[in-house]
């Protein structure tokens, strides 16, 4: 046992001279490819509000409802931004490996309870387990890799940490097919099959995941790319120092990217949640023409599109940034965020179609690219020191997100129906509160400036306690 | 107190290979990959 536990220690994942920096981000993809399956859970939907009728069309009355189960990720999402605020300093302690393994065991364990829930018809038991247990397994692997990312790649931060939280997006990718060809495969006259398709996504998962946890590696201290100078350019965000995660919440930098993440995910979240039912009512028959509106097949596939441009805006906007500078390219993401969501509203009523889509996709680029720059942007401002600490308890604001743009979204274009408004004009008032968000965003971002000195660590920091 | 380095086991000294680094990124792009082309072809509904 005291081997086993030696095995998972820090000074154990210290990479040898010559070890080759480019097999850690696959070790980092392992665990954000896993844990990314969270956005595909609205597949479950349907089956689990059938679990009695089985008929995902004629859900019985005891069965659980629409509302009830998406609950579930609700609870996941607040858990992750929690459990990532909470763990963040044990992490640095600790280093990846460990961390890694306790976020598997969460992520898998939570799909076995979640399993048992199903088959018990236990609707606590469901939430405890893929929405808690689950949650604490999405928000400790979300940051498991994002500091070692960091200290082996001082030169290309955002490429690296691009690539890791563009696994998060990809993960649905994989996830959403998986558990409908399990479902498929475990489908029976008498059950729909959920709970054994959760029951193996936990131990696929937990198996895939051992690749991420055994193959991570942290650099040596004195380690340094090869022929590496850091850069001088955006150097007046770049510090020097280093900052605790408890100094980092007293800084005012620390509450204005909160701010920054915050407005970008809500407003990214009013794309998401509205892109289905607001391009099939705003390119309806009755705008284009008797059948040539939008389907429910085709809103599926701009559903998938979007995806899609989420998963590559994490790897481009951030990569681009280590070109670009942090400020300059989140200037970006909410000034034209502003153009272009002030725009489809416009593109609605013209009936513009393409169009349409083509600022939906750049719209969902830059909400993931918010996504992937800030571990980067954190970096810049705080230094190496506790920076998977101080990312754990930013993703707060996702969590925060997560309740408030869904909430914005629905009470503003369910009074607009109320209203008699249909189409582009049940949706006008979203994004035009989404744009105003991103104005709030631009100004937080624009306010940001180094982080003063007083915040400092002095003198040399330690591994044991969350650096280098 | 020790060398960090001392602690670092025989089989990890052995460095990396390009094989190690050729099958640990096809390990995570190939069901990457998977996930991208299912939703492509999800996608190309809305141009048909």
């Amino acid at each position: 046992m005291a081997e086993t536990t030696s095995l998972l220690d820090r000074a154990r994942t210290i990479a040898p001279p010559g070890y080759n920096r480019w097999l850690v981000p696959p070790a980092a993809l392992a665990i954000h490819l896993a844990i990314g399956q969270a956005y595909a859970f609205s597949v479950f939907k349907k089956p689990l509000g059938a679990l009695l009728s089985l008929d995902v069309n004629k859900p019985s009355p005891g069965d659980w409802t629409a509302s009830q189960i998406g609950w579930t990720f609700s609870i996941a999402i607040v858990l992750l931004g929690l459990s990532a605020a909470v763990f963040g300093k044990w992490l640095e302690r600790v280093g990846p490996r460990k961390a890694m393994l306790a976020s598997a065991l969460c992520f898998a364990g939570g799909f076995f309870i979640g399993s048992l829930g199903v088959h018990l018809r236990s609707l606590p038991l469901f939430y405890f387990g893929y929405g808690f247990v689950g949650g604490i397994g999405l928000g400790i692997g979300y940051i498991s890799p994002v500091s070692t990312l960091i200290k082996w790649f001082p030169d290309r931060k955002g490429v690296a940490t691009g690539m890791a939280i563009m696994g998060f997006g990809g993960g649905a990718m994989i996830g959403s097919p998986l558990a409908v060809g399990l479902m498929a495969h475990f489908k029976t006259p008498t059950d729909l099959g959920v709970a054994p398709t959760l029951l193996v996504m936990g131990l696929i998962y937990f198996l895939f995941m051992q690749f991420g946890i055994w193959s991570i590696r942290v650099p040596a201290d004195d380690w340094q790319p090869a022929g590496y100078v850091p850069s001088k350019e955006h150097s007046a965000l770049i510090t020097s120092g280093n900052v605790s995660a408890d100094n980092a919440i007293k800084t005012p930098q620390f509450w204005l990217l909160w701010t920054v993440l915050l407005c970008n995910v809500t407003a990214g979240i009013g794309v998401l949640e509205t892109a289905s039912p607001l391009i099939q009512e705003t390119f309806s028959d009755g705008v284009l023409g008797t059948g040539k509106g939008v389907t429910a097949a085709a809103a599926a596939g701009f559903v998938g599109l979007l995806s899609l441009f989420n998963l590559l805006g994490r790897f481009f906007w951030s990569s681009a940034s280590d070109k670009l500078g942090r400020k300059v390219t989140y200037a970006i993401y909410f000034g034209l965020g502003i153009l272009l969501y002030a725009l489809i509203p416009t593109l609605g009523h013209g009936a513009q179609l393409t169009l349409f889509v083509v600022v939906a996709c750049v719209i969902l680029s830059m909400y993931g690219g918010g996504f992937a720059t800030i571990p980067a942007y954190l970096s810049d401002l705080f230094g190496k020191y506790q920076v998977g600490a101080i990312h754990g308890r930013l993703l707060t604001a996702w969590s925060t997100a997560g309740v408030l743009g869904p909430f914005i979204v629905n009470a503003l274009s369910e009074s607009r129906k109320h209203e008699g408004l249909k189409g582009a004009d049940a949706y006008q008032t979203v994004f035009y509160t989404m744009a105003a968000l991103l104005v709030v965003g631009l100004a937080a971002n624009l306010a940001v400036r180094p982080v003063r000195e007083e915040f400092y660590e002095k003198g040399p920091v330690t591994a044991e306690a969350g650096g280098h | 107190m020790q060398p960090k380095q001392a602690f670092t086991p025989v089989a990890e000294e052995a460095g990396s290979s390009t094989g190690a680094l050729v099958l640990a990124w096809l390990f995570v792009g190939i069901p990457l990959a998977w996930g991208v082309s299912q939703t492509f072809i999800k996608a190309l509904a809305l141009f048909k």
